[in-house]
């Protein structure tokens, strides 16, 4: 085959992806129609399941390849603007794209911090990272601190970080794969977890970067257009406007506001229903804690005493003068589901006692840092904790973006410096067509809550409430509280996750819909999933065994082994997500807080200050992890410590400590130790430059 | 490899350009987070505070990224360390 141009691969992929949206488009319409030919939901959503999943290992298969520059960074002409959506993908995991709008119903404007911190970390990458990254040009991340500290201690940190945090973040993709394929064809969360990683393999597995990367483009179409679409759809049937991000701000949040103050204010009459909810709840709990504290005084006596209360109610009800069946069948249903015993009175009451939240007023949702109180001090004392918090999440979040190894490798597949610095634009600019959507989906859904649902009959609820409180309890549980036959606000609790998934049915469109958005969620799952793989077994494969163990290794065997390890740690991932541990956020966090102790500082030094050198990098290095990985042991439940809070920062932000951590240890250390030498002074005055007369070659390909 | 006068001075204004963006960054980033209740009090398509993390900062992040890209490679052009073309 002859070689072709850049300019002529360039085209010629536009031509393909170009196609390839319309085969897409094409497919969907076919599975619209076959929806209306009556074909049930469940096939519906088996064939978006495999139809994708086929298409992605259709792709890697295509883009198989068993050359070493091939494999690890795709053969380095990857055109900016296909790097950027290959980023956009490997970057929005199913985090951003099933569970960012529902944090952002649940928390307001506190859940923007995740926005924030995930787009604006950024700005980072392209001042401070991607374009010397890329002049450096090797395979890893490792690499960069291999040559520029020198030794081999530097890269091994290295090593270590870079699987620790793409190890943990990982996890919570398959995470969302399993949900996802357990949800929308029934198959059991494990079998989905496997049925998903299948798909993860084959791609990476034959082609390693070349396939991830043309996969990850073919994703992103996928996942951006399944976002969109009915968001759009649901802003038209709201607003008339078909520009969610305009209509979301100045139609619906000034009602939504308005609503929020009429619930909060008993003078109302729904403000006076709401209330009448709310007393309820309080009742509830404050009996709840009652019993907790008699419990607590006088064991199982007490226990014994509240049951007798209850028998004896169902024999007074019994010898009335004209008995009510159904109080008597109540009052023995309550003796039936009393406690057996004192620790399963324990659980239950304390349970209960919790219903008081829900009578806790409307969050206001543009309100910065609304937090509770008793007194103003109070107030203010919390709120102060609040904005700390907002601002320390959103620096580990966009530190940590400047960091993660899978996002960082993506710079070294572009041509040229040029491209390079252009393809964290491109990168950006994809990702922001999704998360300035996601806050105008919040506030478009929370609008039809509050003016539809809200004050609806519970005789005649909309499809979308009904069908989803069948399917989930945890996502959608809706009860008459007040007995008045009329939804308030108080009586629906919705999960974060239902927001993304409902908004098809919401906003009226048929199930071919839904099974697009599953499809999108899974591509946004698979896509990052696939690229933490990938630098997993390349961390091991290229850093440990080819830099350090076996420099002598055939290139053969350097990518059988790639291809090993990659099997080897996909399956150990799925095993560690098949036993379902902790919370998904916290996981995700934990990835960017690591990842931005270990790498950043050691990174931004090793290109703008040319005095850092190999004590200054190991002593950084493991200081900010150390310093990050403590603190998260020390405050995380998880781990049981559960010492106080520094400064109040909650152990998602640990790295706003490993940080300065980090910093302050590549200073002392590189100030106590010899300056770096000629050659690697040279090495950084080669990656400031794009390019120099009589440089250096630390391409390697 | 020497690196003449004029290599550093390319070096000064990209080390120039890029804290003044940081800055505008951080600005866009911490100083409206920090004043969102404040920012709330002014109505500009909406509460601004709140139009401005969920959407204000983020326009402005894309312009700095487009200007940073922009700037720098018609720099590496008039300093002369721009690659090769690679066709």
């Amino acid at each position: 085959m002859a070689e072709i141009t850049q300019s002529q691969f360039a085209a010629n992929l536009k031509k393909y992806y170009t196609f390839y949206t319309g085969g897409f488009v094409s497919f969907v319409i076919l599975v619209g129609i076959l929806e209306q030919l009556g074909v049930p939901n469940k096939i519906l959503g088996y064939i978006f399941l495999f139809a994708t999943i086929a298409l992605y290992a259709g792709i890697g298969f295509m883009s198989k390849t068993a050359e070493v520059g091939e494999y690890y960074v795709a053969g380095r002409r990857v055109p900016a603007l296909f790097n950027g959506m290959a980023t956009g993908a490997d970057w929005m995991s199913a985090a951003s794209f099933i569970g960012m709008a529902g944090t952002l119903y649940l928390s307001g404007y506190d859940g923007l911090a995740f926005v924030l911190g995930w787009t604006g970390g950024y700005c980072l990458v392209a001042i401070l990272l991607a374009p010397y990254l890329r002049k450096f040009g090797q395979f890893t991340i490792p690499d960069f601190l291999g040559a520029r500290f020198g030794g081999h201690l530097p890269r091994f940190i290295g090593v270590i970080a870079a699987i620790v945090c793409s190890f943990t973040y990982v996890i919570a993709q398959i995470y969302g794969v399993g949900i996802i394929t357990s949800r929308f064809t029934g198959l059991e969360f494990q079998v989905g977890v496997f049925v998903g990683l299948a798909g993860i393999l084959v791609c990476s597995f034959l082609g390693g970067m070349k396939a991830v990367t043309w996969t990850q483009v073919a994703q992103y179409i996928i996942l951006i257009v399944a976002y969109m679409i009915p968001v759009v759809w649901l802003s038209v049937k709201h607003t008339g406007i078909p520009i969610p991000q305009i209509s979301a701000y100045t139609s619906a949040l000034p009602k939504v506001t308005a609503l929020e103050a009429e619930f909060n204010d008993k003078a109302t009459p729904k403000g006076a229903k709401e209330e009448s909810v709310r007393a309820i709840f309080r009742d509830r709990a404050a009996a709840a804690t009652a019993k907790l504290a008699g419990l607590a005084k006088d064991g199982p006596a007490f226990l014994a005493a509240e049951k007798q209360k209850l028998t004896d109610k169902v024999a007074a009800l019994k010898a009335e003068a004209a008995p009510d069946a159904k109080a008597i069948e109540a009052a023995e249903k309550a003796v039936k589901d009393f406690p057996v015993d004192a620790a399963a009175a324990k659980t239950a009451w304390t349970a209960e006692s919790k219903v008081g939240a829900r009578a806790a007023p409307t969050k206001r949702h543009a309100e910065a840092f609304g937090v509770g109180g008793k007194t103003p001090e109070e107030i203010e004392k919390n709120r102060s904790k609040a904005k700390k918090n907002f601002l320390a999440l959103i620096m580990c979040l966009m530190i940590g973006t400047a960091a993660l190894p899978h996002i960082l490798m993506r710079y070294y597949t572009t041509p040229s410096v040029k491209e390079a610095r252009q393809s964290v634009f491109w990168g950006l600019f994809f990702i922001f067509l999704l998360y300035f959507t996601a806050p105008a989906l919040a506030i478009l859904v929370k609008y039809e809550v509050y003016s539809n649902l809200v004050g609806s009959s519970f005789a005649s609820l909309p499809a979308w409430v009904s069908n989803w409180a069948t399917v989930d309890k945890t996502l959608m549980n809706i009860a008459d509280i007040n007995k008045d036959g009329i939804v308030q606000l108080a009586e629906i609790v919705i999960g974060g996750d239902l927001i993304v998934l409902a908004t098809p049915e919401i906003a009226g469109l048929p199930y071919v819909i839904s099974g697009l958005v599953a499809a999108g969620g899974l591509a946004a799952a698979l896509s990052t999933a696939d690229g933490l793989l990938l630098t997993i077994a390349n961390a091991m494969s290229h850093d440990l065994y080819y830099k350090m163990i076996d420099p002598n290794a055939s290139t053969v065997r350097r990518i059988a082994v790639s291809k090993g390890l990659l099997l080897v740690v996909a399956l150990t991932a799925a095993y560690v997500t098949s036993l379902k541990p902790g919370n998904i956020l916290f996981l995700v966090g934990a990835a960017f807080s690591l990842a931005a102790s270990g790498f950043f500082p050691a990174l931004v030094a090793g290109v703008f200050w040319k005095r850092a050198n190999y004590v200054g990098a190991v002593l950084g290095m493991s200081l900010g992890l150390g310093v990050c990985a403590y603190y998260m042991y020390l405050t995380y439940p998880f781990f049981g410590v559960n010492a106080p809070l520094w400064w109040d920062i909650n152990p998602i932000s640990a790295g706003t400590f490993g940080i300065p951590a980090g910093f302050l240890g590549i200073i002392i250390g590189s100030l106590i130790s010899p300056a770096p030498s000629k050659e690697i002074q040279d090495l950084v005055d080669h990656v400031r430059y794009p390019n120099l007369e009589g440089d250096m070659d630390t391409k390697g390909v | 490899m020497q690196l003449t006068e004029k290599h550093k001075q390319y070096w000064n204004i990209n080390l120039k350009i890029s804290s003044i963006l940081l800055v505008l960054w951080f600005v866009a980033t911490f100083v409206m987070g920090w004043f969102a209740r404040e920012l709330n009090e002014i109505n500009f398509i909406g509460p601004l505070g709140f139009y401005m993390s969920a959407q204000g900062s983020l326009i402005i992040y894309v312009a700095i990224i487009w200007y940073y890209a922009h700037y720098m490679n018609n720099l590496d052009k008039e300093y002369g360390v721009h690659e090769g073309e690679l066709d």
